[in-house]
Order: C-alpha cells, then structure tokens, then sequence
C-alpha cells in the first residue's frame, strides 16, 4: 500500500513547485470526462428534450434545487454554474478511482481518485471559502460582512475566525477522507485477490459489495460537498445572518 | 506496521503545483462547460419557460373568447327562440283574425243573396198577383159579360167585380 508518488519538483528560483503527476494525471482525465459528457449531452439540443438532454437537465434542476433551499434563487443563481460543474467534477472524480485503482507502475501509484487526494480536496474546499468570503464582501459591503464576525455577541469573535477555518477543513478533509479510505480497503482486497485462489474467491464478494458501496458514498459525498457549498456561500451571502 | 502513510502531510513537504493545478483545470473546466454546455441548455430552458409560459396565456386567452363566444351564441339562440315563438303568436293571431274575417264576408255574403232571393221572390210574386189579378179582372169581365148578357150599373159592375177579386183573392 505504502507507494510512492510520482513527483515533479519546478524550480523556480525562489521558490519550487512541486507536482504530483499521478494527481495532474488524474484531474485532466476527470475534467475530460466530465467535459465530454456535458459537451455530447448537449448537442442537438431541443425544446422537447430527449435522451441526455433529460439527464443533464435533471442535474440542472437539482442543483437549483439545492441552491434554493439555502437562499433566494435571485442571489443563488449566480453559483448555479459553480454548483453543477462541482458536483459532476466531485463525482466523476469519486468514481474514477473504483475501476482501475491501484495501477502503480515502478512502485509508484498513478491511477486513483483525484479526490483521494487532500490536496486536490483541500484546494476545492478552500476555493469556495475565498469565493464565499469575496462574495460575501462584494454583496454586503465590507463593513457588514466583518460586523457578522462580532455577532451575535463580540466575544464570539475568535469562534467565528475558528470556524471559518474549521468550515474549509472538514469540508474538504470529509470528501478526501471517505474516498482515500475507500480505495485502501479496494486496495486491500485486491492485495488479498492477489495473493493465493483461496483469496481470489474469497475476496469477490466483498470487493463486489464495497465497490457498489463506493459509487454511493462517490455520488454521496459529491452532493454533500455541493450542499456544504452552497450553505457556505448563503451564509455569507444571505442578508439576514 | 509502519502507518504513517495514513497521517495527513506525512509526504513532509507541500504540494504547490497539485493547487495550481486543481484550482487551473477546474476553472478551465468550468468556464469551457459554460461555454459550451450549461450556457446552451440553460438558454434552451429558459426558452421552454418562456414558451411554457406564452403557451399557458394563449390557453386562457383562448378559453376566454370561447367563453365570450358562447355565452354570445346562448344569448342569440335565446333571441331567436323569442323572436320565433313571436312569429308564430303573431301568425296565429293574424290567421284567427283572417278566419273571423273570412267568416264575416261569408256571413255577410249569405245574408246578401238570401235577401236578394227573397227579395225577387217578392217582386215576382207581386208580379205573378198583379198578372193573376189583371187576367182574373179580364176573366171575369169576360165571364160575366157572357155569363149575365146584360147591362149592369156602373155601381154593380163594381162592387161585384171587387167581390169577385176578394173571392179569387181567398180562393187562392
């Protein structure tokens, strides 16, 4: 299990930044995905919807229904976009992982989740605190978004500052933390398939049982991470907090 | 068991370039779904709204002037049924009235010609006495100056020849 990552360090004078390939990799694939699902949904598109086009509007509509049942459809439009390219992003990216997981070429793990990744995680859930603390500046006007930091008493000011970062933390340490343990116990079991024909028969059924299991908690946590940023952004955004 | 590889940061340094990297192909990705994608469908929902909705009105519209039409057409059925139950009084009226008329003339007319008749009948029969009379005078003169051969007085000749009538008179 313990493999390691395929790395690129830039050096960049000052500074160096350095790349997980595997994760890169893996984030243009889900992006290709997601892109060539939506852009092939999307042809021929008709008032009378057929085929694709239902699925696609589906997603549409529960994604503005999600919207809506944190704030008014007038301010949470704006993030209808945001909210469908994340919630399709977050799933096929949970899902990717299930089939091939555990290609490791060299001792180094190349095919995963993206989201198995804290990084990757990390970077979304703090995306979406910077554009619900922009927002929430830009709607509300800067003296009344750093006023709901004092209410509704001052001395819960280092609480709020608290949760700001706790809100980023959990919301992308949940997603990371449910996937990445999903492909260790995929990992495992396919260790144990591997390992002698007892094993392989032994492990069918399980693995069966935890990839079906997967594809839940993949479809799951993408919508929980699409809910949490949409209750985030209405937080700050909505005028009556 | 060496379980570090579970502890989060445990790769001991930071990945930079996985953030610009995620943060990178997820607004490229974004921003060319827009584009490409969500723009067009939302464009073609908001055109069904729209054409849902213009469908709704011209359904009430529609509904509105069908009813306007018939309550239209019941108020003209209402006229006419009036109108015609008029017609028919009226034509019953004006044949009663025609039949009353016609009834009168014949009336009228009968009464004329029974009149006419009697009327005749008088005259002929004042004719036929008057020719009864003067041939029952002449008959008589006749029969007398045959019968008596003799002179009679102005007076006598008279007064018989007026019994002689009164007695014809009864006789008939």
């Amino acid at each position: 299990m313990n493999h390691g990552s395929p790395e690129l360090t830039l050096d960049l004078g000052a500074f160096s930044l350095t790349f997980n390939l595997s994760t890169v990799l893996m984030l243009v694939i889900t992006a290709v995905v997601v892109f060539l699902i939506a852009f092939i949904a999307t042809r021929n598109l008709k008032l009378k919807p057929t085929g694709m086009q239902n699925f696609m509007e589906w997603i549409m509509d529960f994604v503005k229904g999600i919207i809506k049942s944190n704030m008014d459809w007038k301010t949470g439009g704006r993030f209808h976009i945001l909210g469908i390219t994340l919630i399709m992003f977050i799933a096929v990216a949970n899902l990717l992982g299930l089939p091939f997981s555990g290609i490791i070429i060299n001792d180094q793990l190349w095919w995963k989740s993206p989201t198995a990744d804290p990084t990757v995680t990390l970077t979304l859930a703090s995306m979406v605190t910077v554009l619900a603390t922009f927002y929430g500046i830009r709607m509300q006007g800067s003296k009344h978004y750093f006023g709901t930091f004092f209410q509704p008493m001052s001395f819960m000011f280092p609480l709020k500052i608290i949760e700001e970062f706790a809100n980023t933390l959990t919301l992308g340490l949940r997603l990371y933390g449910n996937i990445y343990a999903g492909e260790i116990l995929l990992g495992l079991l396919a260790g144990l398939a591997g390992s002698s024909v007892f094993g392989f028969v032994g492990a069918i059924i399980p693995t069966m049982a935890w990839q079906g299991f997967s594809i839940f908690i993949g479809f799951i946590q993408a919508f929980i991470f699409t809910m949490l940023t949409m209750v985030y952004l209405s937080h700050k955004v909505s005028a009556d907090h | 068991m060496n379980l570090d590889y579970l502890v989060l940061g445990s790769g001991g340094h930071f990945n930079g370039g996985d953030v610009i990297a995620t943060l990178v192909i997820f607004l490229i990705l974004m921003f060319l779904l827009k584009k490409f994608a969500w723009g067009p469908l939302m464009g073609m929902m908001q055109q069904r709204e729209e054409l849902v909705a213009s469908e709704i009105e011209a359904a009430e519209n529609a509904r509105k002037e069908s009813a306007k039409v018939l309550e239209e057409q019941k108020s003209l059925l209402k006229e006419a049924r009036t109108e015609a139950q008029t017609i028919v009084e009226s034509a019953k009226k004006q044949g009663e009235i025609q039949r009353d008329e016609i009834i009168t003339a014949a009336r009228a007319e009968a009464n004329r010609l029974k009149e006419s008749a009697v009327r005749e009948i008088e005259t002929e029969k004042e004719k036929a006495i008057a020719a009864v009379r003067a041939e029952v005078v002449s008959l008589s003169v006749l029969a007398a100056s045959k019968v008596l051969e003799k002179e009679i007085s102005e007076e006598d000749n008279s007064a018989l020849i007026k019994e002689t009538i009164a007695k014809a008179g009864e006789a008939k």
